[in-house]
């Protein structure tokens, strides 16, 4: 099951402040030997979700495999701000080759390691989306389906941000974007388009795929200690609104990502040998509505020319997924 | 030890000798017996330690070459045609990135139309690519090229492409020399590179360079170049030390010390030209060779010095610069700038076309009198071109070519097969 051991409701936003957790239950983040694998004094934008996502995620890899990680980085805002020459943000061995190669990078990375004789040296490649589900997709499905020792790891916020917000196959539905404008009778992103990378992962059948947001840190750190306790292919897809592309306030990432979860619009789950064995349930459920309209991308669905029936469609999306995942506590079993 | 052993076979065997630790492999024709060769040394376990990862795609292929070779592992792959120009943006990675990784292009056409045969036109496509290019003339050379690829490579962290035309030499059986794994240990040492990815000492591969220092990062991958062109000479003559024999450098020449008319070309086709050139020496002609094995760096100097006391040279090329003439030609003509030389240029061979020694005799006597095109085409059905050209003046929009020419020629012709 993922991590959801402690419930506090008092706060309204469900932080658990490590004072009041046994020390090994406290966050790999919350420790000062915290390898700070990508350190401070990087590029990302102020309130930046793949920034928080990468530094959650390799930390709590770096500390499953005490300290022994490589990791390969598609091209794409997580690299630009992190490497511009002659500055790196990074404390991990870390390589950047192209946008689209990035597992297929690992895996030579990998294959490397084997024929050294340096088992215990493990790798981890990161991506965004765009380089996840659309250009590198080829490579990613190959890493899978030979089953190799990599981590995957895809930042997900939605569109190709990089570049100036462009969609991709992971923007939702009426979402705007530089390429879907919100103009004419169906604004923003169309319906019935992109796909979904953690089931298509789940279908290669390989060890271990989950997916997890930045609003909830001890999930996170869970499943990347769990994927590092596996060999073979693994994939972890964290969801890292973005604030520049997505229209939110900085201080606002860490709650719109609760909210893609708490309404079911991102299902939280973990998956071995392509069978779900465990969801995050969601504590309150919650109308799409309180997701979407702090969001810029989405105004168009509110105000003087709303599209209630489009804000309609996106809750039977989060309804679908809510039975299809049993994300409710009252559904469960 | 002497074998009479298939051209592949004997690249595999070779690559092995030079214990690579990974292998990438996607099958396209003309490369994959070498591929199969080596899955099949892997597999069994005389290749050891090695991993070989079947990959996706080129651009896979060239990607986890780039990954293991980053890490610190020697690393091979073989391709050709559509394939290279698949992986094209890693092979361009791949040098920007200084890692010595060593690759086969069994030199093949590039479509559309799709062909499988022997030209030039893949490996010429990417020699701007900051890839050492070497071509071999037969399969001894195929072989010899490859050990001495890794060390070149290694020594300059640069990767290299050994190219050899695709089933004239991959499919020949010839008497080849397979070295010992002693000679090759004597000669290649194992791989040590300055920096690679090792979480005792963590650094950043591949960060973003602006305007500030991306010039001078190019320049430095040029003057890798240039001491290319010292250190292949230097290579070869340790070869020779070795394993006894001369193979490769940068130009090799024949009969052309007396020569006033010199014939250019690499590859394969330098055994057709040298046999043609026998025959006239016979007759009392005075012509001679000069084949480019390395064509990236280009040998200028040697180009020169070799084609300078001629009258006249044909660059005699497997390539087409649509729009221009010659690949190579351009290459040579800028190696005797100022000397007042007069070059020809033939595209021959092209997609597989044969290069018959009957119409070299003809091509080298017109090349003589200097009655030949600047820029010509050997044994080009003139009477289906001008078909198709006057078919399009009558009606100028787009529409296919090469099914027309099949068809005027007769090779698929509906009233033909019913």
């Amino acid at each position: 099951m993922p991590y959801q051991p402690v419930k506090f409701y008092q706060t309204g936003t469900y932080t658990v402040g490590n004072r009041l957790l046994a020390p090994n239950e406290r966050s790999v983040q919350s420790s000062e030997h915290r390898s700070n694998s990508i350190n401070s004094g990087h590029r990302a934008c102020q309130g930046c979700g793949e920034a928080l996502g990468a530094r959650y995620a390799i930390d709590a890899a770096m500390l499953a495999s005490d300290g022994q990680i490589i990791s390969a980085n598609a091209t794409g805002c997580l690299e630009v701000f992190s490497t511009p020459y002659p500055e790196s943000s990074w404390q991990v061995p870390w390589i950047h080759s192209l946008f689209g190669n990035a597992p297929a990078v690992a895996t030579g990375i990998a294959a490397a390691m084997k024929a050294k004789g340096k088992p215990q040296v493990r790798v981890v490649a990161q991506g965004g989306d765009g380089g996840t589900t659309d250009i590198g997709f080829g490579c990613l499905s190959g890493m899978f389906e030979r089953n190799d020792d990599v981590l995957y790891i895809c930042y997900d916020n939605e569109a190709y941000m990089n570049t100036g917000v462009q969609r991709s196959s992971a923007t939702p539905p009426t979402a705007r974007t530089a390429t879907t404008m919100p103009v004419g009778p169906e604004p923003g992103n169309p319906f019935g388009q992109g796909k979904n990378v953690p089931e298509i992962a789940m279908a290669h059948g390989i060890p271990y795929v989950a997916t997890a947001t930045v609003s909830d840190l001890r999930d996170l750190e869970y499943k990347v200690k769990k994927a590092m306790g596996m060999h073979g292919a693994r994939y972890l897809h964290i969801f890292v609104p973005c604030p520049l592309g997505w229209g939110t306030v900085a201080h606002d990432t860490i709650r719109i990502a609760r909210l893609a979860k708490e309404t079911g619009l991102f299902p939280v789950f973990e998956a071995e040998h392509g069978e779900v064995t465990g969801v995050l349930k969601i504590r309150r459920k919650t109308p799409v509505e309180e997701y979407l309209k702090p969001q810029k991308r989405f105004a168009h669905l509110f105000g003087k020319h709303a599209h209630p029936d489009m804000v309609a469609h996106i809750q039977d999306m989060a309804d679908r997924n809510i039975r299809k995942y049993r994300l409710l506590e009252e559904e469960a079993g | 030890m002497l074998k009479q052993i298939e051209g592949s076979k004997a690249v595999a065997e070779g690559v092995a000798l030079c214990r690579p630790e990974v292998i990438c492999a996607y099958p396209i024709s003309p490369q994959t017996h070498i591929v199969e060769a080596l899955g099949k040394m892997v597999k069994g376990g005389e290749l050891s330690p090695c991993e070989f990862i079947n990959v996706e795609s080129e651009f896979a292929a060239m990607s986890v070459a780039i990954g293991a070779s980053a890490a610190g592992a020697r690393s091979y792959t073989a391709t050709a045609s559509q394939g290279l120009l698949f992986m094209a943006e890693a092979v361009y990675n791949a040098s920007g990135l200084g890692l010595p990784i060593v690759m086969t292009v069994a030199n093949r056409a590039i479509g559309a139309p799709i062909n499988i045969w022997n030209d030039h036109s893949d490996a010429l496509s990417q020699r701007d690519s900051g890839w050492l290019q070497l071509f071999a003339e037969n399969n001894q050379e195929a072989v010899d090229l490859h050990i001495q690829a890794f060390r070149l490579g290694e020594e300059l962290s640069m990767p290299v492409m050994v190219c050899m035309d695709g089933f004239i030499l991959t499919h020949a059986f010839e008497r080849v020399d397979i070295p010992s794994q002693e000679q090759v240990d004597a000669y290649l040492p194992t791989f040590d590179p300055r920096q690679a990815l090792d979480p005792a000492e963590p650094i950043s591969i591949g960060a973003m360079v602006g305007p500030e220092a991306f010039m001078e990062v190019r320049y430095l991958a040029h003057a890798k170049q240039l001491q290319a062109l010292e250190m292949i000479p230097e290579l070869a003559k340790e070869f020779k030390d070795v394993f006894g024999r001369d193979s490769c450098g940068l130009v090799q020449t024949y009969c052309a010390d007396d020569a006033e008319t010199m014939i250019v070309a690499m590859g394969s086709v330098l055994g057709t030209i040298k046999d043609v050139v026998d025959e006239m020496r016979a007759d009392g002609h005075k012509i001679g060779v000069l084949g480019i094995t390395s064509y990236r760096p280009f040998p200028l100097q040697q180009v020169r010095a070799a084609l300078e006391n001629c009258k006249r040279y044909l660059v005699l090329e497997k390539s087409l610069a649509v729009g221009l003439g010659g690949i190579l030609a351009t290459d040579v003509r800028m190696a005797v700038s100022g000397t007042g030389l007069n070059g020809y240029t033939t595209v021959a061979g092209l997609g597989g076309r044969a290069i018959p020694k009957a119409s070299l005799h003809k091509l080298f006597r017109e090349v003589e009198k200097e009655t030949v095109d600047k820029v010509g085409f050997l044994d080009l059905d003139w009477e289906a071109v001008n078909k198709q050209l006057e078919r399009e003046r009558r009606i100028r929009h787009s529409g296919p070519i090469a099914e027309n020419i099949l068809h005027d020629k007769g090779i698929a012709s509906a009233a033909k097969f019913g």
